[in-house]
């Protein structure tokens, strides 16, 4: 009788359905999350491990490379939100609206860049920005008389590519959150903008806008952290974690680089921290500008 | 309030998923090119993880991992031949093909967890100074087990996975050592001799300075703006490793001492690769070095015809570059001084035995009979194309001339021919200890590409800021 009473209290039974997650969260997220940290400040043989305090910290407030990931990461970052948030919502809006003709097929096409894997995206990107004449970029150039480029020899350029790489990747998956944020916005809201007169222009920025505003701080978020964290891409489009000049390093290739290429994870834990620690900093600064922190007003 | 619960539970997920999110990027990576680069094409990564077992249900279990799954399969016909050879001693193997990255860092936890390794277990050479570290607590000496091989074994490969403590824990694949490709073909129509007097030319260049004059006279006779006669790497060392073996220099300074990147070896090589840029002699190899797709189709429109590369690179050849048969010759390198060493190992992997392993004498005995005997060196050549390290097949010549081998086939000459003339003694030893990531890393991503893109950067300057990065680290 107790175990049906246990079952069928409503108090107990939702943490009966969280336990799964509660359990999986711990053993793989809150355990490492943890040791990761207490890592940090050890240096780690093979044999033994020694407690070293900061020292891990302290040598990374020296490391020039490590400081050229960084910036190379948020530079990323930055980019990354400013191509794929105005345009992945543009064409949503366009897709909701009735300017668009064959929409599914549409979706599908931008959709499906995201489908692909990393690893063969990333190489195929490598083929056409390759600094060989036959390479697709600068046969392109080349027709327009702009000359060949060493693509992935320069910071602009290689940047540049990576950020090709993400729109080309990513914009389909943006575009259908705010495509899903937009169905959940009552049409009646527009009828009553249109007996109100609102233009179109009205409309997108009175009534879209603001009612969006919940997918776009999701979407905000997570590019933050993907930005932030990004490191295959880079690693494909080199062929390898060593990019001339670093100018392709990422915080997490950096963290690779000295976690598994050197062996030597306690400074890669550091390195781990530090990235955790930026990205809480940049997302708790965005999120409590945008209000996500407030009392809710209903 | 149910926001903030929201807002918290996303932002802890979402820290929480950084660092599992890192380790999830670097498997789905797979392989590390840069050490895929130094193996053949069939070294690539395999992106599933592949178990197979070969051999006698009823013999001794070994447990084997690898990151190429043609290196099982060659762990799994050896074993079939044993059991034929050995009824008394029969093995069954189970071999397990990981991603790169995958497999070293499980080895790795399983040799300081003490629990949970193979019996026998492939290690890249990049990543085996992290393994050796643990000398014999991990691992198991081979010197007995090769003892019968040892005399005929090339000694500087067997050196490179040497411990501290001097002795052999890993078996190696193949020699990786470096020769000198030139195109014949494309040389002699532009030259316009017969290929026996262009090879007649090659086999007279003993210097660089030799070098340089045949290039010179290709580049006068060929008269064409896009033309080379070689390229040199900012995405690779092995030009330095070249020019270090010649004067008997490493720059590791091995397990005693520290590394020193400052040597004369590597600022003549520098020196002579930024005259050639200047001259027009030579091109940076497009995307940074030759084994790549760009460097293949650079190779095919004939803008490079000659390199040193090592002998692995001849499946470059017969995989990406079949419309070239017939073309190409190869040589020994050239050197700086008469009577240097000419040649130098490049890449690989060794294979180890743990301690761990509940059979690790007969592990071990199977191990360097598969991969040191003739049959194991015979299968190594025919299916993986390696120049295999036990010296006595190569002038075996059933061996080294059997004309059925792709590689006998595809170029004008014999590989082991010239294996042969260079002579085991003469291939140099590339130290692999743990600073070697560091200056391979900061040589290709800053000092090669200042030096290289901008002929006229100084040397010195760029060796002292590579000395300077690399003494932070040691």
């Amino acid at each position: 009788m107790k175990i049906k009473n246990f079952f069928y209290s409503q108090k107990v039974a939702p943490y009966v359905f969280v336990v799964p997650f509660i359990l999986s969260f711990a053993f793989f997220w809150v355990y490492p999350l943890i040791t990761a940290f207490t890592m940090s400040f050890q240096d780690i043989g093979a044999i033994s491990s020694d407690w070293i305090g900061f020292a891990n910290y302290a040598k990374l407030l020296k490391d020039n490379v490590f400081h050229i990931a960084v910036w190379n990461s948020v530079k990323y970052m930055f980019f990354t939100l400013v191509l794929l948030i105005p345009f992945p919502m543009l064409f949503a809006v366009l897709l909701d609206s009735n300017l668009v003709k064959a929409k599914g097929v549409w979706k599908a096409v931008l959709y499906m860049p995201a489908l692909t894997s990393v690893v063969i995206s990333g190489t195929l990107f490598r083929l056409m920005f390759t600094e060989y004449t036959t390479g697709q970029m600068n046969m392109i150039t080349a027709a327009l008389g702009l000359g060949t480029y060493k693509w992935l020899k320069m910071g602009w350029s290689g940047m540049l590519a990576l950020l090709i790489l993400a729109c080309w990747r990513w914009t389909g998956v943006n575009m259908l959150y705010f495509l899903s944020g937009l169905k959940s916005i009552d049409t009646s809201l527009y009828e009553a903008a249109d007996i109100d007169g609102a233009s179109g222009k009205q409309k997108f920025f009175y009534v879209t806008l603001p009612l969006l505003k919940p997918t776009t701080v999701y979407v905000l978020t997570i590019s933050v952290y993907a930005g932030l964290a990004m490191f295959l891409e880079s690693f494909m489009l080199w062929a390898g974690n060593s990019s001339p000049n670093n100018i392709g390093l990422t915080i997490v290739g950096y963290l690779y680089k000295r976690g598994i290429e050197k062996n030597d994870m306690g400074y890669a834990c550091a390195v781990g921290v530090v990235l955790l620690v930026v990205a809480l900093i940049i997302n708790f600064a965005q999120l409590i500008i945008n209000g996500t922190f407030k009392k809710e007003e209903d | 309030m149910k926001k903030k619960l929201i807002s918290a539970l996303l932002c802890t997920s979402m820290a929480a998923s950084l660092f599992v999110g890192c380790g999830g990027a670097a498997s789905n990576g797979g392989v590390d090119p840069d050490a895929a680069a130094d193996e053949t094409a069939e070294e690539s990564a395999e992106d599933e993880v592949v178990t197979n077992t070969y051999g006698d249900p009823n013999g001794t279990h070994l447990e084997m991992w690898t990151f190429v799954e043609l290196h099982a399969q060659h762990y799994g016909v050896m074993a079939e031949t044993w059991n034929e050879e050995h009824p008394d001693q029969t093995i069954e193997i189970t071999c397990t093909t990981y991603p790169y990255s995958d497999m070293h860092t499980k080895l790795l936890t399983a040799l300081e967890a003490g629990t949970g390794a193979p019996d026998i277990c492939d290690v890249e050479v990049g990543q085996f100074p992290n393994v050796v570290e643990g000398l014999d607590q991990w691992l198991v000496p081979l010197n007995d087990y090769a003892a019968d091989y040892l005399d005929t074994m090339v000694t500087s490969r067997m050196e490179t996975y040497q411990g501290e403590d001097g002795n052999y824990y890993g078996a190696p694949y193949h020699v990786g050592a470096t020769v000198m490709y030139y195109n014949v073909g494309a040389m002699s129509e532009a030259m316009g001799l017969t290929q026996d007097e262009v090879i007649a030319k090659i086999d007279a260049v003993e210097t660089w300075d030799d070098y340089q004059a045949l290039g010179e006279e290709y580049l006068s006779s060929v008269n064409e703006e896009g033309k080379y006669f070689t390229c040199v790497d900012t995405g690779g060392v092995d030009w330095l490793w070249l020019a270090m073996a010649e004067y008997g220099d490493d720059w590791t300074g091995g397990f005693t001492d520290p590394a020193n990147v400052q040597l004369d070896s590597v600022k003549n090589m520098l020196t002579m690769q930024q005259d050639w840029l200047k001259s027009g002699f030579a091109e940076v190899s497009p995307d940074g070095h030759i084994d790549l797709e760009a460097g293949f189709q650079n190779i095919m429109d004939h803008n490079v015809v000659s390199f040193p590369k090592a002998m692995w690179y001849m499946s470059r050849f017969t995989n990406y570059m079949e419309e070239e048969a017939g073309n190409w010759y190869i040589a020994k390198c050239p050197v700086f001084e008469a009577g240097q060493k000419c040649s130098v190992g490049i890449g690989g992997t060794g294979t180890v035995v743990t301690q761990q392993s509940q059979n690790a004498d007969l592990a071990a005995t199977f191990l360097c009979w598969a991969k040191m005997s003739e049959e194991g060196e015979q299968h190594i050549w025919d299916t993986l194309g390696f120049d295999v390290c036990n010296a006595a097949l190569w002038s075996d010549d059933s061996f080294a001339h059997d004309d059925e081998n792709q590689y006998n086939s595809f170029f004008i000459n014999y590989p082991y021919d010239v294996l042969n003339d260079i002579g085991m003694d003469n291939i140099g030893k590339i130290s692999v200890v743990s600073i070697s990531p560091t200056i391979n890393e900061y040589l290709c991503t800053t000092t090669l590409n200042e030096v290289l893109e901008d002929p006229s950067y100084s040397i010195d300057d760029a060796l002292q800021e590579a000395q300077d990065a690399i003494d932070m680290e040691q």
